[in-house]
C-alpha cells in the first residue's frame, strides 16, 4: 500500500509556511511532487538527510513547501549549487528540480556538464514545453510550430529531448515518465535517488495554461490523456521506426550504467594528496 | 617534540593567497581558469583535497561561484579565484550571496578590461564594479592587496568577515601583486586568528534562519545538522520564505545594510604612512600604493610635507578614516590605474574640503613612483594638477 496523501502532507509538507501555493489548479508539478515524497519514504530518508535545489520558474517554488534542507537558487543554476552541497557533504541525499527552461535553455551548459562529471546527485526534470510563470514564452522543449508567446507565427526552432541529451552527456542513470504515469514517476525518483552517479528523471508535464491554451491541447485532463496515449515504453520503442515515435513518449529506464561515481573517485584523491604531502 | 618555527619563503601573490585560504580553514575551492588567476586554482587542487578538502575546475565562473555558495550552505568556508571576465560571469550569484547570506570569498585578480582586454597587464578597472556589479541594493565589503604579504592576511581577513557578517567578501589582486615574488615570513598557523561563523545554539523548532542578532547577523545553520531551513534569492522574512509584505521587505533591506554599519570599526582597514602631520597626501591601494609609498619617501626627503593613506578595505568607504585628514591637508592625490574609480569616492566624501587630484594609467603599465613624486612636487608649491 502506498501511504496515503493525507500521510504525506502531514508529514512532509510545511504547515502553515506560505500556503496556497503558486501552481494553477491541474498543474502537473503537483503530481511531481507527489512522487518525490512517495520516493523519499520508501526510501526512509531522514528529512535532515535530504536536500532539494531549486532554480527559477514554477517548478523553482517546489522546495519551499516541503520541509528538508531547501534551496531556492537562480536560474539554471540549481546544480552548481547542488554540486558544491555533495562535494561539501557528500552524507547528504541532493535532489535538484528543474523546468525545461530552467535546466536546459539558461542552464544547459551545467546540466551536460553534471551528467559528465558524474557526482552522486539527483535531478528531475519537470519538462511542460513552456516558460510558465513569465508568461507562456517558447522553451528549448518546445515543438516545431507550436505557438507561444513569443512564437504567435509558429514556432521555427527544434525541441530537445532531454533524456537522451543526458544520457548523450554522461549520465549513469537516465529516466522519462508523464504526469499521467504517476507510480512509474516514483519507481524512477526512487531508482534515481539509489543510484550511485548523475541521475536524471524526466517527467513530461502539462502547462494547459500558458501551453494549452494557445496550442488547442485542451484541459488538464485533456492534456493528461494525451501523455497515457502517447507514452510507448523503452521496450517497445525499441521495435518501433524513428517515423512512429515521432509523437511518441519513450517512458522508462533509458540508461542504466556502472561508471566511476567523482563523488568516489575523489576520496582517492585526497588519500594520494595527503600520502604526498606527507612524503614530502 | 621540536617547536614549529616560521619560514622564510619566495612566493608570488596568488601563492600567498592560497597560503592565506589555508590559513583560514578554507576547504572548498570551485573555479575556471583564467589569467592571472590560474595559479590559485593549481595549487589548491594539490594541497586541498591532503587537508581534507575539495577543489572542483567547474564548467564556467557562474558554476564555479554556484558550487562555493553551496559548499558554504552546507557548512565549509569556500572561495573562488578569477578575473575581470571571469567576475563578471559571477555577478548574478554574487547578489545570491548577498541576498541569502552566504559567507564566500571572491579573488579577483584584476587586468586590464573592458572584455578580454589585456590579459597579461595589471589594471584597477574593475573596483566600481566590485561594488556594484550585482544588481540591487547590497551590502558587500571589498579588500584590495598590495603586496605578497598582504595577499596571505588579507585572504585571512577576508575569510573571517565573511564568517562573521555572512556576506561575501571580494579581494580585489592584480596582475602584478599576483606574479610578483617576494620574500616573506608567514605567521604559523598557530598564530593566526581565524573567526568561524556563529552556528545557532537554540533548538531546531526556535530556529529563525534570517533573525538578525545583536549586530544583526542571524547564526547560521549548516544543511543536514538538523536546523532544516529554506534558502532563496527572493526577499525573505526571518523564517526564510519568500516575503512581499512591505513591512517585511523594508525590513529585510535594512537589516542587511545594518549589519555592516554596525560593523565598519571592525571592516574598515586602512595603513597610514607620515599622515601626522602631512600638508598633502596619497590615497592609493594595490599595487600603485607601493609606488606611492615610495614616492611619499622621496617628498621627504625633499622637504615636502606628504603622507600616504593605503586604503585595504575599498568598500565599504572608510570616509571616517579619511575626513580627518581632507580637513588637515590642502590637496589628496589619488593615483589608480583607471580612469578614476575610488577618486570618485574621495571626491563624494570630500565636499570641497580640499582639492582632489587624479592621476591615472590605462596603458597596461604600472604607474611609477617618479610620476607620483613629480605630482607632489607640482602640488606642493601650489600648481595643482
Amino acid at each position: 500500500m502506498p501511504p496515503s496523501i493525507q500521510a504525506l502532507t502531514h508529514k512532509y509538507f510545511r504547515h502553515n509556511k506560505r500556503f496556497p501555493h503558486v501552481w494553477c489548479p491541474g498543474c502537473g508539478n503537483g503530481i511531481v511532487m507527489g512522487a518525490l515524497l512517495r520516493a523519499i519514504t520508501r526510501l526512509e530518508l531522514e528529512k535532515d538527510e535530504v536536500v532539494l535545489a531549486s532554480g527559477i520558474g514554477c517548478s523553482g517554488r517546489m522546495p519551499t513547501y516541503l520541509d528538508f534542507n531547501t534551496l531556492h537558487t537562480t536560474h539554471g543554476r540549481a546544480l552548481t549549487f547542488a554540486t558544491g552541497i555533495k562535494l561539501a557533504n557528500p552524507a547528504l541525499n541532493v535532489v535538484a528540480i528543474m523546468g525545461d527552461g530552467d535546466a536546459t535553455a539558461i542552464g544547459g551548459n551545467h546540466l551536460i556538464h553534471a551528467a559528465r562529471r558524474n557526482l552522486n546527485l539527483t535531478a528531475i526534470i519537470i519538462n511542460n514545453s513552456i516558460y510558465g510563470m513569465t508568461g507562456g514564452q517558447y522553451s528549448p522543449t518546445t515543438p516545431f510550430g507550436a505557438t507561444t508567446t513569443t512564437s504567435m507565427y509558429g514556432h521555427i526552432e527544434h525541441a530537445f529531448s532531454i533524456a537522451e541529451l543526458t544520457v548523450t552527456a554522461g549520465a549513469s542513470f537516465v529516466a522519462r515518465s508523464t504526469v499521467y504515469h504517476a507510480a512509474l514517476a516514483d519507481q524512477l525518483i526512487e531508482q534515481a535517488m539509489m543510484k550511485p552517479g548523475f541521475a536524471v528523471v524526466e517527467i513530461i508535464s502539462n502547462c494547459h495554461v500558458q501551453y494549452g491554451r494557445r496550442n488547442k491541447t485542451g484541459s488538464a485532463i485533456d492534456m493528461l490523456t494525451a501523455f497515457k496515449e502517447q507514452a510507448v515504453t523503452v521496450k517497445k520503442a525499441a521495435t518501433m521506426e524513428q517515423e512512429e515515435l515521432r509523437d511518441k513518449i519513450t517512458v522508462g529506464v533509458l540508461a542504466d550504467r556502472d561508471l566511476p561515481v567523482s563523488t568516489d573517485e575523489y576520496k582517492r584523491i585526497r588519500e594520494q594528496a595527503r600520502a604526498e604531502q606527507e612524503k614530502r | 617534540m621540536t617547536e614549529a618555527k616560521r619560514k622564510r619563503c619566495l612566493l608570488q601573490g596568488n601563492e600567498a593567497v592560497v597560503q592565506g585560504a589555508l590559513a583560514a580553514r578554507c576547504r572548498f575551492f570551485a573555479g575556471y581558469p583564467i589569467t592571472p588567476a590560474s595559479e590559485i586554482a593549481e595549487q589548491l587542487s594539490v594541497r586541498l583535497p591532503a587537508v581534507n578538502g575539495t577543489f572542483i575546475q567547474m564548467e564556467d565562473e557562474i558554476a564555479s561561484i554556484g558550487a562555493v555558495i553551496g559548499a558554504s550552505l552546507a557548512g565549509v568556508k569556500a572561495m573562488t579565484a578569477t578575473s575581470g571576465p571571469g567576475f563578471s560571469l559571477m555577478q548574478e550569484n554574487l547578489g545570491f550571496a548577498c541576498a541569502a547570506e552566504v559567507p564566500c570569498v571572491i579573488v579577483n585578480v584584476m587586468r586590464g578590461g573592458p572584455s578580454t582586454g589585456l590579459p597579461t597587464s595589471p589594471a584597477q578597472g574593475d573596483v566600481q564594479m566590485a561594488r556594484w556589479g550585482t544588481h540591487g541594493d547590497h551590502p558587500v565589503i571589498v579588500l584590495a592587496v598590495s603586496s605578497v604579504l598582504d595577499s596571505f592576511t588579507i585572504t585571512v581577513k577576508a575569510f573571517n568577515l565573511a564568517e562573521q557578517y555572512r556576506v561575501p567578501v571580494i579581494i580585489l589582486s592584480d596582475e602584478v601583486v599576483a606574479h610578483t615574488r617576494e620574500s616573506v615570513e608567514l605567521p604559523l598557523n598557530s598564530e593566526v586568528k581565524v573567526v568561524d561563523r556563529i552556528a545557532p545554539g537554540m533548538p531546531p523548532d526556535w530556529y529563525k534562519p534570517y533573525q538578525g542578532d545583536a549586530r544583526g547577523v542571524p547564526p547560521m545553520a549548516a544543511f543536514g545538522d538538523g536546523y532544516r531551513h529554506h534558502v532563496t534569492g527572493l526577499v525573505h522574512d526571518q523564517d526564510g520564505f519568500p516575503a512581499q509584505d512591505p513591512q517585511e521587505v523594508e525590513k529585510y533591506h535594512l537589516r542587511l545594510s545594518m549589519k555592516i554599519t554596525k560593523g565598519l570599526a571592525d571592516i574598515q582597514l586602512t595603513k597610514k604612512f607620515q599622515m601626522d602631520d602631512a600638508e598633502l597626501f596619497v590615497v592609493a591601494y594595490g599595487s600603485v600604493a607601493r609606488s606611492a609609498m615610495r614616492a611619499v619617501e622621496d617628498a621627504r626627503k625633499a622637504g615636502i610635507k606628504a603622507g600616504l593613506l593605503q586604503l585595504i578595505t575599498l568598500f565599504p568607504f572608510p570616509r571616517r578614516t579619511l575626513t580627518p585628514y581632507l580637513q588637515q591637508c590642502h590637496s589628496v592625490l589619488v593615483p589608480e590605474l583607471n580612469l578614476g574609480q575610488i577618486s570618485r569616492e574621495v571626491q563624494r566624501v570630500n565636499q570641497g574640503q580640499c582639492a582632489v587630484v587624479k592621476l591615472n594609467r590605462v596603458d597596461g603599465k604600472l604607474i611609477t613612483p617618479q610620476e607620483i613624486y613629480n605630482r607632489l612636487v607640482k602640488l606642493s608649491t601650489g600648481r595643482v594638477g
